[in-house]
């Protein structure tokens, strides 16, 4: 056990070398005239110059590495120059935002996810399966963009149910910064109206990624119930005199939780692509968003910090995932 | 006499295909079954036909504008409204068919091969060659695939051309993954031993004997992935970090209908629908290839 857990953070640190080396060269070899992109092809030579030097882009490639290495370790990407502000400083305002809308999304996908999969499951190829089998594919077909656009047409303009965007209403002021967590340092403050407010500005984008995530569980946790409530194991449960509720959730879930367990951690990193997509459509400051305009205005240094800081946490809920494995399935020997 | 001869032989054909020809039916059989998968395959046959035929079908020239019929509703000349320049938004939805199954098709035969030829190496000669191989793979699926896609996109330039390249480099690690596994259970078989025995190169034993067996269990996977590819691509150039205006990507025209959502709700709406439809009719086909080639489900087999 213990040689597994060293043998797989090893593997992190490898990924995530391997990941920070993979940006470098999306960054600093393939693109041929980065500084040419951001001031035009026509700047002045000086102030060309001066840009490359303030980059590091005028050292050779391998020196060039080491600096950059050296500032992820530091964690600092330097300056943005869409903000004018460190981007570890930018991120540490939107990471939280993206965070706290993923976990609400993930919330919503697990509760209805795990539900309506163990419903279809034991109502297997009945109107409520096929009912839920159309929902789910519909779910996992979804372009997320589109969606949160018919979201802000039917339930903000149409119903006035949600929001138009943003993370807080104009008239509310942000609670002051414990966690960057809306939700949590309202609390903290005992500002109320804050948190009602953030909730409210969260149910939009939550749920359109909460769908699209509830789709997948959904879909995962039917086909590993099918699987269990085949065993020979439910049927004896079953022939004991067990009632059906005991057998269902006792003795079957329990051992269907595996896939899902692994489900879960998948869909933390869908959540954080879904969530560039949602964001940007809700207007919703996070990290998806400030990656995305980071891309559009060739803002190099804030692109290299928030796909490190996505790609982080992606492998870290991966790891996660795994370590959870151990401890869920006593079958397992490593 | 003739007929006779003629009669003889289908029998003896028959006979000698028996177990390919009821493989065939029982597969017909299956897809019948299954009332999801026909809709999925209906849904990519009228696609598919749409493409091609987009220049009989389409009632209008999709570039054409008319400035002077901007944002048009639904009518009989228009049957889906106009959009921001005037352009007629169904001909720009069935000419932008063949551009989502184009970016699919392109994308699969750049990662397909790519997947496949590292599967195999790393599969079929171990040791460092597996390690490095694989351990590339990992760090590739370390990304989530849009952000990545984002990133090739974005370092190679913002066109149709690099977002294809960069959905293709974000997807061979799992075909890498599968092609691997299946070589190393096929490496093992007592056939392949008598080819070397034989004196068969390498690469003879990797193109004739092993890539042959892989071929389903990659061709599933990759039905599987066909919606996901298009679903991509459309959130890349909706972001504005794929397929450039004027072409009649779908995605590209939720982006600039955006602005209308609010009082010309069928200028994003519709391209949008396309691609909702589009997509699940893939994931509907590649949920039925799947049910349909799991040996589980399969009569007569163990």
């Amino acid at each position: 056990m213990l040689k597994y857990l060293i043998k797989r953070l090893m593997l992190f640190v490898i990924v995530i070398f391997g990941v920070v080396t993979v940006t470098f060269f999306l960054s600093h070899v393939i693109p041929a005239d980065p500084v040419g992109a951001i001031l035009g092809e026509n700047a002045p030579l000086e102030l060309v110059e001066k840009m490359e030097k303030e980059l590091g882009l005028d050292l050779p490639l391998d020196q060039q590495y080491i600096r950059y290495l050296k500032g992820i370790i530091n964690w600092d990407f330097g300056m943005s120059l869409r903000t004018q502000r460190p981007v570890s400083k930018d991120m540490r305002i939107y990471f939280p935002a993206t965070m706290e809308l993923a976990v609400f999304a993930l919330i919503i996908a697990m509760f209805f996810g795990i539900i309506i999969g163990i419903v279809s499951a034991v109502k297997r190829n009945q109107l409520p399966d096929n009912l839920s089998r159309i929902f789910s594919l519909v779910g996992i077909s979804m372009p997320a963009f589109w969606l949160g656009l018919l979201f802000i047409l039917i339930l903000y303009y149409h119903l006035g149910l949600i929001p138009a965007g943003g993370r807080l209403s104009p008239s509310i002021s942000p609670p002051p910064i414990f966690s960057g967590l809306y939700l949590l340092d309202s609390l903290i403050a005992g500002e109320i109206e804050t948190f009602w407010d953030a909730l409210y500005h969260l149910i939009g984008p939550g749920l359109v990624l909460g769908w699209i995530q509830t789709a997948y569980i959904c879909r995962v946790t039917r086909s590993s119930m099918l699987e269990v409530l085949n065993e020979e194991y439910i049927r004896t449960a079953r022939v004991k005199g067990l009632k059906e509720k005991i057998v269902i959730f006792r003795h079957a879930f329990k051992n269907a939780l595996i896939p899902v367990v692994t489900m879960v951690g998948i869909s933390f990193g869908y959540l954080l692509e879904g969530s560039v997509l949602t964001e940007t459509v809700f207007g919703y400051p996070g990290l998806g968003r400030y990656a995305v305009n980071s891309f559009l205005s060739l803002d190099l240094n804030s692109v290299i910090g928030s796909v490190t800081l996505i790609a982080i946490v992606y492998a870290l809920s991966n790891l996660i995932v795994d370590m959870l494995y151990a401890v869920l399935d006593p079958r397992i020997k490593y | 006499m003739n007929k006779e001869i003629s009669q003889n032989w289908i029998t003896s054909w028959n006979k000698r295909h028996s177990s390919e020809i009821s493989d065939i039916k029982e597969t017909l059989y299956l897809i019948r079954k299954s009332p999801l998968t026909i809709i999925g395959l209906g849904i990519i046959l009228i696609l598919i036909i749409v493409a091609i035929f987009a220049p009989y079908i389409a009632p209008h020239n999709p570039e054409t504008m008319h400035l002077d019929k901007r944002l048009a509703l639904p009518s009989e000349e228009h049957l889906l409204g106009t959009d921001e320049l005037g352009r007629d938004i169904l001909s720009r939805i069935i000419y932008g068919a063949g551009v989502a199954l184009k970016i699919m098709f392109i994308v699969l035969a750049i990662d397909l091969p790519l997947g496949i030829l590292l599967g195999l190496i790393a599969g079929y000669f171990g040791g460092w060659i597996d390690e490095i191989i694989m351990r590339i793979a990992d760090i590739f699926m370390a990304f989530p695939r849009l952000i990545l896609a984002m990133a090739i996109g974005a370092a190679l330039g913002p066109n149709l051309k690099n977002t294809m390249i960069a959905i293709a480099l974000t997807m061979w690690p799992v075909y890498a993954r599968l092609a691997r596994g299946e070589t190393l259970s096929i490496k093992e078989r007592t056939f392949i031993e008598a080819e070397r025995a034989l004196g068969s190169s390498n690469l003879k034993i990797l193109i004739f004997n092993i890539l042959p067996l892989c071929f389903s269990t990659l061709i599933v996977r990759a039905t599987l992935d066909m919606g996901n590819i298009i679903r991509i691509a459309a959130g890349m150039s909706f972001l504005g970090l794929g397929a450039q205006p004027p072409t009649p990507d779908w995605g590209l025209m939720v982006s600039s209908g955006r602005n209308f959502l609010i009082n010309q709700w069928w200028v994003p709406t519709f391209p949008g629908f396309a691609i909702l439809l589009t997509v699940f009719g893939f994931n509907l086909l590649g949920d039925g290839i799947r049910d349909i080639s799991d040996p589980h489900l399969r009569r007569g087999k163990k």
